[in-house]
């Protein structure tokens, strides 16, 4: 390495603080989200100097067969909750309209493309990928907007099409998603430049089995009354589910935050004081909001108990079988929450509505994410019709802070609230 | 046989001349929403495909489905379904496409599922062996499909017979741009439009019996008329439903000699081997016509493919016209302007909210920019 060089003393700078930091947490009894977080992303931005190899993926992408090959995967999407959640959203998404891209388009999409052009955002921006893993199941925006990083970065990409399950999961569709787990693993090996480790996967898939069934156990908790934690902890709590499924950091991370919350549980204790009520949330979380809206429903005594986001990434715990992970992934990919038919997640809602017991469906109609949000007013309808509660759709943005209306938006709160109250106390 | 004229009659209003053919003929009519609806095999199974394009009217029952940041087509084909102004269709088939027509197609099977419905799922990426097999499959899928739902065995010869109707309208649908490129004086640029809706409504038998002598009579008057000088276009985009825009652009000096839509070269792009067995051909040719933004051949393909359609139809420029909304386009448009750049070739966005806009509004912009050229 040229020790002349700024670019290199840095990273050699950020590997460095990583590894002190990983070294400290080892004499720590349990590291927080940011501890992991920070070691997560300082080994990412140092894989240069550690020879290791960086992809980006996509939030549902099959991420396994990348961590059993050593190789560190790296989440636009988990990027862009940063950039929402540290409010330059807004900034980078400008920046990318003056790049010529629409501002109607995903704000995820936005800012990342943005960001890799200036090294901006929260984290001073991404590693720099080699190669781009794309799958198709969260929407079709995502191959656009890997296509463009394809054409920035000039790497390899790989495209995993997992066609989406309108009424059904068809046997061609099967057969065509587990052969493209061979191409992906080829695919994988021709980047590394080394053969791949079935031996190695096996394990890494029983890991994020496990991983996936801690974090619904996490979930579930909330199922008491009242709460432990609410949907905004989760979206807190996410980020491992995400970057770390199929590593021992994220089974050991919920292992205890699940015992967190069962004490909590025993001792009775909720997250929100004096919990009254209790709504479940659709759609991705309004990242520079989390804590107004937290805040906003606490002061009602309304916790969200739980969330149809947060939860998809353990929604298809049904389909995996873990003595044939690979086989069984093809499966488990193609059918989570935004790649079925808006009867079938309306299903999956009121099935989340009678578990968690909730008053309320709070929907977020979020203009970046149209697969997720079209089919949204009639899931209103359907879970109106057949649990009538009451539901209350806010259109805003999950980073474009610019589309966010507080006033308005807390005035519908409030009647919202009172609407939930008035059917409480009269159903005694 | 039909004149232009009796095409712009058809595709001004569809519906009665639609339901014209069903009431007298017991047409089975089939509505579809993409150029990548297997029109072929609807045809084999005797019924009319027809494309849908939205609605003139204001949204009001769509608004309860999908929110206003919807494309205004997928909601204007909501709409008409809901005010039961499709009611003369048999079936609808949903290609798997963009993400606003995946849920168009869920939300319709939900609320409006009196017919047949099918979703023929394609694959996203159109490079591998893998996927070649699985839209085979697919394709094969959706033929068992209709035979079930419309009761009648769609056997080998008629597929084959449907093969050799389709790849008839397109070669000459490909003769027309050609004759258009080479003579846009002989062509208005919304006759031309009008000719490529007629061919995704009109019966195809007729359509191409008539077409065959609107195009050869067209190849007469080249002759007779005197070469333009105009500033010449290529359109890229969506669906175009504005045709206004070609009057708009021969106002503003220049005429439209090429596009990249599909209501366009997408439309009619690619011939099917008659050699193949007929669905395995339908396939091929999926795989290799121009791709729509929402399918994957490539990471520069629609780069390629503007800058070689401006180089044959020797345009000064290209216009985008997008519609707002509309995802798969709006993320190509940035990098294909940047690979025009870099050949010189200028080009103009204009963003259409919705059908009714006028193209007034888009009038000066178009004259600032056939001036530079
Ligand atoms: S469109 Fe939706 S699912 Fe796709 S990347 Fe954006 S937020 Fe995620
Ligand atoms: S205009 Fe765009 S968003 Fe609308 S249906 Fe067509 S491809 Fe989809």
């Amino acid at each position: 390495m040229n020790q002349s060089d700024p670019g290199a003393m840095k990273t050699l700078g950020v590997y460095l603080f990583g590894q002190a930091k990983k070294l400290s947490l080892k004499f720590k009894k349990a590291p927080t989200m940011k501890d992991l977080m920070m070691v997560y992303y300082s080994e990412a931005k140092s894989a240069k100097v550690t020879g290791r190899k960086v992809a980006w993926i996509t939030s549902g992408g099959p991420v396994e067969p990348l961590i059993a090959m050593g190789v560190i995967p790296v989440y636009p999407e988990n990027h862009g909750a940063m950039i929402g959640a540290s409010k330059m959203g807004a900034g980078l998404c400008e920046k990318a309209e003056a790049m010529g891209y629409s501002n109607d388009l995903c704000s995820y999409a936005r800012s990342d493309i943005a960001c890799a052009t200036v090294n901006g955002g929260p984290i001073g921006g991404l590693p720099r990928p080699d190669m781009l893993v794309c799958c198709n199941n969260i929407c079709g925006t995502v191959l656009k907007w890997y296509e463009t990083q394809a054409r920035y970065f000039n790497v390899p990409l790989f495209i995993l099409d997992t066609p989406f399950c309108h009424t059904g999961y068809f046997e061609e569709a099967a057969r065509y998603v587990r052969s493209q787990i061979d191409e992906y693993i080829q695919f994988i090996e021709d980047v590394c430049g080394k053969k791949y480790d079935f031996e190695r996967l096996r394990e890494v898939g029983l890991l994020s089995f496990e991983g996936q069934k801690l974090w619904q156990a996490v979930l579930d908790t909330a199922a008491v009354r009242p709460a432990p934690m609410s949907a905004f902890d989760a979206f807190y709590h996410l980020a491992l589910i995400v970057t770390l499924r199929g590593t021992k950091t994220a089974g050991s991370y919920y292992r205890n935050l699940l015992a967190q919350m069962k004490d909590r549980v025993a001792r009775g204790i909720g997250v929100v004081p004096d919990e009254k009520y209790r709504l479940l949330w659709d759609n991705i979380p309004i990242w520079p909001r989390v804590r107004w809206l937290s805040q906003k429903f606490a002061s009602h005594n309304a916790c969200l108990v739980a969330d149809t986001y947060t939860s998809a990434w353990c929604g298809t715990t049904k389909y995996i079988d873990e003595s044939r992970f690979i086989d069984s992934m093809a499966e488990a990919y193609t059918r989570i929450y935004l790649n079925i038919g808006v009867d079938e997640m309306a299903k999956t809602v009121i099935e989340m509505i009678d578990k968690y017991d909730v008053d309320g469906l709070v929907l977020h109609s979020n203009r970046s994410c149209k697969p997720y949000s079209f089919g949204q007013l009639d899931i209103e309808r359907i879970v109106g019709e057949e649990r009538g509660i009451p539901c209350l759709m806010l259109e805003a943005d999950m980073v474009d802070d610019r589309s966010f209306s507080e006033s308005q938006i807390a005035t519908r709160i409030d009647a919202f609230m009172e609407i939930i109250k008035e059917r409480k106390k009269n159903k005694g | 046989m039909y004149s232009i004229a009796s095409f712009r009659d058809i595709v001004d209003q569809p519906y009665p001349y639609l339901q014209n053919l069903k009431n007298l003929q017991g047409k089975k009519i089939v509505g579809t929403v993409c150029t990548y609806a297997p029109e072929e095999i609807i045809h084999a199974a005797g019924a009319l495909p027809v494309r849908l394009f939205g609605s003139d009217s204001a949204i009001h029952r769509a608004e309860l489905h999908l929110q206003s940041y919807c494309c205004s087509l997928v909601r204007g084909i909501l709409e008409e379904a809901l005010t039961d102004r499709l009611d003369f269709l048999d079936g609808m088939v949903f290609p798997h496409t963009c993400d606003s027509i995946q849920r168009l197609s869920d939300v319709w099977r939900i609320n409006l599922k009196k017919t047949f419905h099918a979703d023929v799922v394609l694959p996203v990426k159109l490079t591998t062996a893998g996927a070649r097999q699985y839209l085979i499959d697919v394709l094969d899928r959706f033929k068992a499909d209709l035979e079930r739902q419309l009761g009648r065995e769609i056997t080998h010869d008629d597929l084959a017979r449907s093969v050799k109707l389709y790849n008839q309208i397109r070669l000459l649908l490909q003769r027309l741009y050609r004759l258009r490129c080479d003579h846009p004086e002989v062509l208005d640029g919304r006759d031309y439009h009008t000719i490529i809706r007629a061919a995704m409504i009109v019966e195809r038998e007729i359509f191409l019996e008539s077409l065959t002598t609107i195009v050869a009579d067209l190849e007469k008057t080249v002759m007779q008329t005197k070469p333009s000088h105009l500033k010449r276009l290529v359109i890229c985009g969506g669906i175009c439903t504005h045709p206004d825009i070609y009057e708009a652009i021969a106002e503003a000096g220049g005429v439209a000699v090429g596009d990249d839509l599909c209501t366009g070269q997408r439309y009619f792009d690619g011939i099917i081997d008659e050699a193949l067995p007929p669905v395995e051909a339908i396939a091929g040719r999926y795989i290799r016509r121009a791709v729509c933004p929402a399918k994957h051949t490539g990471i520069t393909s629609r780069g390629e493919n503007i800058i070689r359609t401006v180089r044959q139809c020797r345009a000064d420029g290209v216009v985008f016209l997008l519609l707002k909304f509309c995802d798969p386009h709006a993320f190509d448009y940035p990098y294909m302007r940047e690979m025009l750049e870099r050949e010189n070739i200028p080009s103009l966005l204009l963003e259409m909210e919705d059908q009714s806009q006028a193209a007034g509004q888009v009038q000066t912009r178009l004259e600032t920019f056939v001036q530079i050229l």
